[in-house]
């Protein structure tokens, strides 16, 4: 049961890339020295905790990532400049942010944006920490978290300023290097009554590696925020990826997220409706296939009353890839007359595949609704039937109705140029077009 | 030319088809009643390939290819086209995306766009709304809309032989009369010059032959064709119906 504390000592023996220490803010300083002193007696996450099961942590210290060496940048991966593409015929971008290995490489922000207003910077350019970063993740805090904040080379802070109307969305992409564990820190904070769309990127190369994310979303009193996440990592990449969001009261939050790469993908989301009459949709598709594992958590957490939330996750594995899916709604007492709805699908393409879902139910207030529904199973043969008395070939009837699946949800993303981007970036998994590279390939 | 001898199956272990023999040929229609339970949709089913029944004995034949060899894909590859009698739903899948693919895997390549073209101008023949194919196909439609999407797959695909399940069912009379029209079209000259349409209509009443035309009617009773004639089989039928072939 204990941790491999070694495994975390060797992260820490390397100096965060990036500016070195003695240029950051003293804020930034402090938080790094707070973190590692809370490592001291910190242990990593078993199997055996709730939020864990089914997940391949235990297989964490054979894979290596700790060694942080051997970093390799590998090139800008080309799909992050497919969804730039992408989003750009269907509705312009207002900027786009580059980071490499988590630390800010450019950000070119578009004319209107700027002069309405936002602003994207890094750690390095704030006087002090905003008091959302590091909070807003705090009730999920463990050791990943910890060595985030440690070893993290950067944050990219949004400000999206009260009453802003930004037309078109802001692109933040995340290339990561081959080697080593990289903490790409996301910060949006959306002003009262904002309204604003973000999309978030990241995609790494072939090579092993460990990625985790932490973002941070705090909207505002009445805002409208719209946040989507593509997850297009390597065959080889691990991620430990932290999402947690707050509403302020009447704020709106539309999530979407797409996992499609990586070698065991996990994914934990937290939406805190904390504001009366806030409201969240959380929509995620996720894609498995040759051995790997999509592991996603959620927490839909209801603080007020007349919250609503809807979540919709819908999944697909092939080959001997797994997905996990374990969702908890919370109804805190004072909630009263929330409503929240969780449903989860999953499809599971071929014998050696397998899914779990797991949905949850932690209710304190008697003035609620909620409803769950989860399901896990094979494409409807009467479906494949029914393509193949037109003629289409079985890869092609299974690529359609796996499409088919996902569309509504497409349909629904926040972003346009998001749905065309993975409609495309899908079809192209599902037939095995685009196949990830077999581990053993160079 | 669709021959079907000495055909036998089952479904869950228990023999349906007793030895079933037809033959349709190009440009021909042919009717197969009877009553519930003869074998009808099994008929259909095993002819398409659908899993879940087991053919014991005989053979199916599409102008000389031996189709119970065959994927249903292939089967509809080399020419043979079902219309279920309750066309199952399809969440998220356009027709023209299904005929897109199954155009290409015939070598018939259309773009998606050409293919939409192609159904609007069909639908307007049939009196569908335009509106049905852009939905996903066969979710909430009615039971007369699910017909006439049929209708419209089997005119753009255009097979050599089509098995068509119950197609009067949900369809009114006007309905019935304007698809009826359009199969029958394909029975007599079709506009690439193929060689006609065969079709095998599958039916419990008589209704559908009033509007479509029967060169044959075969009357299927217990897994059997108990007995076979022209088009006034069928009214014989709506006089006396199946009792008397029931309890010989």
């Amino acid at each position: 049961m204990s941790a491999p504390a070694a495994g975390l000592a060797r992260i820490l023996a390397v100096p965060p890339p990036g500016p070195g220490a003695s240029g950051e803010p003293r804020w930034l300083a402090e938080r790094r020295s707070r973190a590692r002193a809370a490592l001291e007696r910190a242990e990593l996450p078993t199997e055996a905790e709730e939020d864990w099961r089914y997940s391949r942590i235990g297989e964490l210290d054979q894979q290596g990532f700790l060694e942080q060496t051997g970093v390799v940048p590998i090139g800008s991966p080309a799909e992050l400049d497919q969804v730039v593409d992408a989003l750009r015929a269907a509705s312009g971008v207002a900027g786009v942010v580059r980071t490499l290995d988590g630390r800010i490489v450019g950000v070119e922000l578009g004319a209107q944006a700027a002069g309405l207003g936002v602003e994207v910077v890094g750690a390095a350019s704030l006087e002090e920490a905003p008091d959302q970063l590091g909070e807003l993740v705090a009730p999920r805090a463990d050791a990943f978290t910890l060595l985030a904040d440690a070893a993290g080379a950067d944050v990219v802070a949004v400000f999206l300023p009260a009453g802003l109307q930004l037309g078109a969305p802001l692109v933040v992409l995340h290339e990561l290097s081959d080697g080593g564990v990289a903490f790409p820190r996301t910060l949006v904070l959306a002003g009262e009554h904002s309204a604003a769309s973000i999309v978030e990127v990241v995609a790494s190369g072939p090579g092993r590696r460990l990625v985790v994310p932490v973002v941070e979303l705090s909207v505002g009193a009445g805002a409208e925020l719209a946040y989507s996440s593509i997850q297009q990592l390597g065959a080889e990449t691990w991620q430990i990826g932290y999402r947690a969001s707050r509403l302020g009261a009447g704020a709106s939050l539309r999530s979407f997220s797409a996992a499609l790469g990586g070698d065991y993908a996990r994914q934990l989301d937290q939406c805190v409706l904390a504001g009366e009459r806030s409201r969240s949709e959380l929509l995620a598709v996720y894609l498995g296939r040759g051995h790997q594992v999509q592991d996603l958590r959620t927490f839909q957490e209801h603080a007020s009353a007349r919250t609503r939330s809807e979540l919709v996750f819908k999944g697909a594995v092939a080959d001997e890839a797994r997905a996990v899916y374990t969702g908890l709604i919370r109804m805190r007492r004072g909630a009263v007359k929330a409503d929240a709805a969780q449903t989860n699908r999953n499809l599971v393409l071929s014998k050696g595949a397998h899914a779990d879902s797991v949905p949850n139910l932690e209710i304190e207030e008697n003035d609620v609704r909620c409803s769950h529904a989860s399901a896990v199973g094979p494409i409807d043969p009467d479906q494949l039937f029914y393509l193949g008395s037109r003629g289409v070939p079985p890869e092609a009837a299974e690529r359609l109705i796996v499409l088919g699946f996902f569309d509504d949800l497409f349909s629904r993303a926040a972003e346009a140029g998001v749905g065309a981007y993975l409609r495309g970036a899908v079809a192209a998994r599902v037939t095995g077009a685009a196949p990830l590279p077999a581990p053993s390939a160079a | 030319m669709l021959q079907v001898s000495g055909l036998r199956a089952s479904a869950g272990g228990v023999e349906i088809l007793h030895g079933v023999d037809l033959e349709v040929s190009s440009g021909e229609v042919h009717a197969v009643m009877g009553p519930n339970g003869a074998g009808k949709t099994t008929l259909s089913s095993v002819l398409m390939g659908r899993p879940g029944y087991e053919v014991l004995e005989g053979r199916v034949e599409l102008d000389g290819v031996d189709l119970l060899s065959l994927e249903p894909w292939e089967r509809a590859r080399a020419g043979l086209f079902l219309a279920p009698q309750d066309p199952v739903e399809v969440p998220g899948v356009l027709v023209a995306d299904v005929l897109t693919e199954a155009l290409s895997a015939l070598g018939r390549a259309g773009t998606v766009a050409q293919v939409t073209s192609r159904l609007r101008a069909e639908a307007a023949r049939i009196g569908l709304d335009e509106a049905a194919i852009e939905r996903p196909l066969n979710v909430d439609a009615s039971g007369g809309e699910k017909k006439r999407l049929e209708t419209l797959q089997l005119a753009v695909l255009a097979p050599r032989i089509a098995v068509i399940d119950e197609l009067d069912s949900g369809l009114d009379v006007d309905a019935l009369r304007l698809v009826a029209r359009r199969l029958e079209l394909e029975t007599k000259q079709r506009a690439d010059g193929s060689s006609p349409l065969g079709v095998l209509a599958i039916t419990h009443y008589r209704r559908l032959l009033d509007e479509l035309r029967p060169d044959a009617v075969h009357v299927l009773v217990r897994g059997r064709i108990v007995a076979s004639g022209g088009p006034e089989l069928a009214e014989e039928l709506e006089q006396t119906g199946y009792a008397s072939y029931s309890s010989g």
